[in-house]
């Protein structure tokens, strides 16, 4: 099942977000689903941003990958749905 | 500090709004903005069904020309995005949780929405019902949208509108609370729009 | 590996706005001072922030349009019901201060190293602006690799950047598309790309191309999984999808 929405972005789009979180470039990193273990870029994830939070979903399975809330000047993130993100 | 744009609003529309009807951090938008957690499902009619759950079994099942033939209400509501838009006046064609629960012998204190794509969220059963939740299937006098949640969605206007889950299939009734998606990431359990209750803690 | 990312700072900093040129009559190209600006790869974008007096603020990301080397610029669409992009090409001007983020990207970008390979570059609307800073790197780096841009636009008047792209130079082959409405006497491509354009214009597959798709998410699809069809391995698409637009 890969996830088909024409509202979806990609992680290119969260490429500022996950520059401060992790206080280097990411979409070019590799995340490994923990769910299917499909893995690619970050940069090919399927993004949602409008959303009370940041969700990051594999684009084979449509498991969550990743979540950011932010919270007054604080970024919250949850990182369960990854097995594996592996910088370059 | 950041600088401030000169001369940019944003979207909102500054309506002379009866403050007491906003919640505090709120601000009055005449737009229906559309958030979403994962990719809108398109579930047709004929396989749609709406359940009350308990263990594991189904205690009742409605299929949609069922949910239509339920005796429905108008009813017009204001509804608070813990993003911080209030929509005010939002008329809805529902079926009242009460008239779903009428007759169904259960023993649970609290409720999980469950939706396709997989959303979930929770609510007490207290709060759903004494008219004050409905299963929405119309608004604004036309078919619900599947961006807003169509064919049909929670409609639980005292919380912040994230517990009125999109795309709701049923509900769990469960002994003891347990989070759906937003409260596991962080949001608050509950969700008093009027007490600010936005995050976990607050 | 080849290719890093130049590093940016990793949070806002205050640009103003030097320029301000009108492309088409929704698109305009802002031109900016960045004090702190490290520098940017070809295809990285920024993020714009924007605060209201009440302290409202929106976010958004945009293409940077110029080559690495050439004072920073970014190309805005103006989107109908838009929060930030009217802004942005009707209100702001020239000295107007806004925040800004950046460069941002490791994966979609060109930094010219990569040499022997062709160049397919794959535009829906304004998915064209971070070719432009491709395409203008290359020609910087007196680089000789064979590219063509396949461009998307709904019309004549929509499409950016038109008189540069008409003299791209040689070795850059640009192929357009009009989907909505098109000039008399036009003899270029109508309609949408479809898989019988799409393969008349992609580089074969055996010459190994790299190949980058940029524009509205329904376009991104379509044209990845058409190029897949042509037996183009995954791994050498790279996609950037924008929010907002139709697909031209």
């Amino acid at each position: 099942m890969t996830i088909r929405d024409d509202s979806a972005l990609d992680g290119n789009a969260i490429g500022g977000l996950l520059l401060e979180v992790f206080g280097t470039e990411m979409t070019a990193a590799v995340a490994v689903c923990a769910s299917c273990g499909a893995s690619g870029p970050v940069a090919e994830t399927v993004v949602f941003l409008r959303a009370p939070g940041t969700v990051v979903r594999c684009r084979s399975c449509g498991a969550v990958l990743m979540v950011v809330l932010r919270r007054g000047q604080q970024n919250c993130v949850d990182l369960q749905g990854l097995a594996a993100l592996e910088l370059r | 500090m950041s600088p401030i744009s000169r001369g940019f609003h944003g979207r909102r529309h500054e309506t002379a709004a009866d403050t007491a009807r906003v919640p505090p951090g709120q601000y009055v938008t005449s737009d229906f903005p559309v958030l979403s957690a994962g990719p809108t499902p398109h579930t047709p009619l004929q396989d749609w069904t709406f359940s009350l759950r308990q263990a594991g079994t189904d205690l009742r099942t409605w299929t949609w020309p069922e949910l239509l033939a339920l005796p429905a209400e108008d009813v017009t509501v204001d509804i608070h995005c813990v993003t911080r838009w209030s929509k005010l006046d939002t008329s809805w064609r529902a079926v009242p949780i009460d008239t779903l629960l009428a007759d169904v012998d259960h023993q649970g204190t609290y409720a999980l929405a469950f939706c396709d794509g997989g959303y979930t969220t929770n609510v007490p059963l207290a709060d759903l019902t004494a008219g004050q939740a409905w299963v929405a299937y119309s608004y604004d006098g036309q078919p619900l949208p599947p961006e807003h949640g169509g064919p049909a969605r929670l409609l639980v206007p005292h919380l912040y509108f994230w517990k009125s889950a999109k795309w709701v299939r049923g509900l769990d009734l469960l002994a003891a609370d347990e989070p759906g998606f937003w409260e596991r990431y962080g949001y608050h359990n509950y969700g008093d729009p009027w007490r600010e209750q936005r995050y976990a803690g607050d | 590996m080849a290719g890093t990312a130049v590093r940016g700072r990793l949070t806002w900093q205050v640009a103003t706005v030097e320029t301000v040129r009108d492309e088409t009559a929704s698109v305009r190209t802002i031109g900016l001072a960045v004090p702190d600006w490290a520098g940017h790869t070809a295809g990285q974008h920024l993020d714009v922030r924007l605060t209201a007096e009440d302290g409202y603020s929106a976010e958004r990301s945009y293409s940077i349009a110029s080559a690495p080397g050439e004072p920073v610029a970014i190309t805005v669409e103006r989107l109908d019901d838009g929060e930030v992009s009217p802004y942005l090409t009707e209100e702001l001007r020239s000295g107007d201060e806004i925040e800004i983020r950046g460069p941002i990207g490791g994966y979609f970008i060109w930094t010219g190293d990569d040499a022997a390979t062709p160049l397919l570059l794959v535009a829906g609307g304004s998915g064209v602006v971070p070719f432009r800073s491709i395409i203008r790197h290359r020609h910087n780096l007196g680089s000789d690799v064979s590219v063509r841009l396949l461009y998307s636009a709904r019309s004549l008047p929509d499409v950016i950047y038109r008189a540069e792209l008409d003299d791209a130079g040689d070795g850059v082959a640009v192929i357009f598309t009009l989907t909505r409405q098109q000039p008399p006497g036009w003899t270029g491509h109508s309609g949408r790309v479809d898989q019988r354009l799409l393969a008349e214009t992609a580089w074969p597959a055996h010459q190994d191309p790299l190949t980058f798709v940029c524009g509205p998410t329904p376009f991104v699809e379509a044209m990845a999984s058409g190029l897949v069809e042509l037996g183009y391995p995954a791994g050498r698409i790279k996609t950037e999808r924008y929010g907002g637009a139709e697909a031209p």
